[in-house]
């Protein structure tokens, strides 16, 4: 069992899972997320999983009860990083990871919820939502 | 199995090879046109080596034990061999039935007439040849088998090329029918164009798909299911009228795959969900 660090950038945590991903350690996850979810009020949760080779569904079922506990709070969950090997598994087994966007990497994620990276830091680190450059695809009902 | 088959090929491998040469001309395998002289006489008298040895090592008319892998090893290369040069099956499996005739010849002129160590020779010496042509004919097949796998591989990875759009929209003409094997192969090539380009689009363009039935719109709902878990979108194009009346016939569900009739339509529609616009100039 290994505990998951949770960082906050403005008002989106970002996680990262790793490769030996086991019960505990998704339960305690879905704990510490819920808990900061609530203590920063953050309105999105990233959870990056392009460190998995494997996503099998017990993975996936149990991020998408991460992504249920979240949105609960009010949360959006958005998954990034998935790999093509990955995904092409995951649809072929017709498993799904419900309740959850996906983005293509954590930057593109982060873009979800209106947070662009400038490198001259003209730009703010943190735009309006739905300034048009954020998500250009509208969430799924 | 007597010591005069190996006596045969051991002590008369010489005499033995050019009658066998010879018949092969007679019954129309040496195919002079794929192969020269010399070839197929340093081809058949290494198979008449090997079998002396082999027949040294394990008198039998089974063709089993370790004696003989040798020879075997020389069989499925020749198979595999004249599979490249292009004999027929027919071809190379009448090469070692060829040398039955020779052998089962020089059995009935050796001395003593055919008595009834000589009939047990005969049926010994027809049993192991036969399970050796069927080896190289087996060779020759599997090799075959290996090359019009290879060739589908290539056709496959021919038609399913991904081309870039615009920065961030990827194209996949399909061309053809769409079966399993296919589909995982445009499943796996776009997914990865996907990832190299970080792109945000797919449009998938079926004006190639000659039909599109409820196995095919099954496959494209699962590729463009798979493009949403990497973080892309789908776009479908080339939806023709008749496709789209038998899409609406068969009641496929393209569940919420937008479709559209051309690839222009779909890449206007890429344009407008990535924020940007075509406008004339001026």
């Amino acid at each position: 069992m290994s505990r998951v660090p949770i960082l906050r950038i403005a008002d989106v945590l970002v996680v990262t899972v790793n490769g030996d991903i086991d019960d505990a350690t998704v339960t305690l996850l879905g704990d510490d997320l819920a808990a900061a979810t609530r203590r920063a009020a953050a309105r999105g949760v990233l959870i990056d999983v392009s460190a998995l080779d494997v996503v099998d569904s017990f993975v996936a079922r149990a991020l998408g009860d991460v992504a249920r506990t979240v949105s609960a709070m009010g949360a959006d969950a958005v998954v990034t990083g998935l790999r093509p090997a990955v995904a092409m598994t995951l649809v072929e087994m017709g498993v799904t990871i419900p309740g959850t966007r996906s983005a293509l990497n954590a930057e593109r994620g982060l873009a979800m919820f209106g947070i662009t990276v400038a490198r001259d830091g003209a730009a703010p680190a943190h735009g309006p939502r739905g300034d048009g450059g954020g998500d250009p695809w509208p969430r799924r009902p | 199995m007597t010591p005069e088959i190996q006596r045969l090929f051991v002590a008369e491998r010489a005499a033995l090879l050019d009658a066998w040469l010879e018949r092969q001309r007679l019954r129309g395998v040496a195919r002079p046109d794929l192969i020269d002289e010399a070839q197929r006489r340093e081809e058949s008298d290494e198979v008449l080596r090997l079998l002396g040895e082999a027949l040294t090592a394990s008198p039998s008319p089974f063709p089993d034990g370790t004696g003989w892998d040798e020879l075997k090893g020389h069989l499925e290369r020749l198979g595999e061999s004249r599979a490249a040069e292009g004999f027929s099956p027919g071809e190379t499996t009448r090469l070692m039935l060829t040398l039955k005739e020779v052998v089962f010849e020089r059995l009935r002129d050796g001395e003593g007439g055919l008595s009834r160590e000589r009939w047990q020779d005969l049926v010994d010496a027809s049993t192991l040849l036969d399970s050796l042509a069927l080896y190289s004919t087996e060779a020759l097949q599997r090799s075959r088998e290996a090359i019009i796998e290879r060739q589908q591989q290539d056709v496959l990875e021919l038609s399913t090329p991904v081309v870039e759009l615009w920065d961030g929209i990827l194209g996949l003409p399909l061309i053809g029918t769409l079966d399993s094997r296919r589909t995982r192969q445009v499943m796996e090539t776009l997914l990865q164009r996907i990832a190299d380009t970080e792109s945000s689009v797919a449009i998938i363009d079926i004006s190639g798909v000659p039909t599109v039935d409820t196995l095919t719109a099954q496959y494209l709902t699962r590729t463009a299911a798979a493009v949403r878990l990497m973080g892309a979108d789908c776009i479908v194009s080339g939806i023709r009228p008749q496709i789209a009346r038998t899409i609406a016939e068969l009641g496929i569900a393209l569940d919420d795959l937008p479709t559209r009739t051309t690839l222009a339509a779909a890449l206007a529609l890429a344009f407008e969900r990535t924020g940007r616009a075509v406008a004339p100039r001026g």
